[in-house]
């Protein structure tokens, strides 16, 4: 594949147009990704684009925007990088700062506030729908660390107002803790 | 230095949410909210809901919405450079990390520790968007002070949700059709 100016354009109007397009967050991004460098251009095999988003959800930020920066980098190195994440990461960009100039505009319209207060409830459901799909994952697997981990986080970050950052670590450094901890006690059986 | 701020803040959202789309939502609180004052709690939820109904990951829309509201065109770039930057340098290290030591048992430790985390801070931004909306800015101040309308609409917007299991955008724009039909003509 030719590195020239025509497929940085490709690049950039395939990402751009499926950041625009795709509303719904990573989950949804990411399988038409998957269908346009892997199906359509044939950049992309199989396996390694598996690899990639496997990579991407185990990395912090956005799943769109890290599995763009993989599939940019596997393709044409830190130019090709950039570029992927220029076009995800611009109409994002345009829709919600042209949003935010009109928002002071329409916050006070009463037919806009009786809208986003009954869509407060509407996020709320979906939230919660969400996190209980998430929390009988967890359950499910039936470890007691796992359980005490995500009680305790709640409490930390709902009622102790601990900064989420340090939540992060803790429950990282734990989980460490408790994987070496079971590796020891299994090789000394 | 306002753009400074809001690069920093963003990077913190970037580097510290693992798992994608709702996992950056108790960070961005926490942030937006909480430590810096950008947003009250309502114009956070009006925020998740605009988030929600445009296209893009809900960090980036909402680097780009903040950053402009609090330092125009420039502080949207700062905000959204910051909220990228770590994944750059993040994703490109452990690409390389990966193929030499997937299988080493710290790094699934790390994982398994931070998988339930994630879930309760998901829960805990919830909590919090639902007691929004069930009491409003003030927060709980007593049990008779609930707004009804709103537990209706939140156990409906559930049952369908667990029951069809639609693309939440619908939900979420069928709630907000009900508001307009509902509080504009209390």
């Amino acid at each position: 594949m030719k590195k020239d100016l025509k497929f940085y354009r490709t690049l950039f109007i395939s990402t751009f147009s499926l950041s625009a397009f795709t509303f719904g967050g990573g989950y949804v991004i990411v399988p038409l990704m998957r269908k346009k460098f892997v199906e359509k251009l044939k950049w992309i095999d199989e396996e390694e684009m598996i690899n990639l988003i496997a990579i991407s959800q185990s990395s912090p930020g956005a799943i769109a925007v890290n599995t763009s920066i993989l599939v940019g980098y596997k393709l044409a190195g830190i130019p090709g990088a950039l570029i992927s994440t220029l076009g995800t990461v611009l109409p994002p960009l345009i829709i919600l700062t042209a949003i935010s100039f009109v928002y002071n505009q329409f916050k006070d319209n009463a037919v806009v506030n009786a809208a986003l207060k009954g869509m407060q409830a509407g996020i709320a459901a979906v939230i919660i729908d969400v996190v209980y799909d998430l929390a009988a994952g967890i359950i499910k697997k039936k470890r007691a660390v796992s359980a005490i981990i995500m009680l305790g986080a709640f409490i930390a970050a709902f009622w102790l107002d601990i900064n989420v950052a340090f939540i992060i670590l803790a429950s990282g450094a734990i989980g460490a803790a408790m994987v070496i901890y079971r590796e020891r006690k299994r090789r000394r059986v | 230095m306002i753009y400074l701020k809001l690069f920093l803040s963003f990077f913190q959202v970037g580097l510290f949410s693992i798992g994608g789309g709702y996992a950056a939502l108790p960070l961005i609180q926490n942030q937006v909210v909480e430590i810096n004052g950008w947003l009250t709690m309502k114009e956070f939820s009006d925020l998740i809901t605009i988030a929600e109904m445009t296209p893009g990951p809900i960090a980036i829309n909402s680097a780009s919405f903040v950053g402009n509201r609090i330092g125009g065109i420039a502080g949207s770039l700062a905000a959204t450079f910051g909220c990228v930057l770590p994944s750059f340098i993040i994703v490109l290290t452990l690409a390389y990390l990966y193929q030499r030591y997937r299988k080493l048992t710290v790094v699934q430790g790390v994982l398994e520790g931070l998988r339930p985390a994630v879930v309760a801070l998901i829960a805990s931004a919830g909590l919090s968007i639902l007691t929004l909306a069930l009491w409003g800015e003030k927060g709980i101040s007593d049990i008779g002070s609930i707004n009804l309308i709103a537990v209706a609409l939140v156990a409906l917007s559930l049952f369908v949700l667990r029951k069809w299991r639609p693309n939440p955008i619908f939900v979420i724009l069928g709630t907000g059709a009900a508001g307009i039909l509902i509080y504009l003509n209390i």
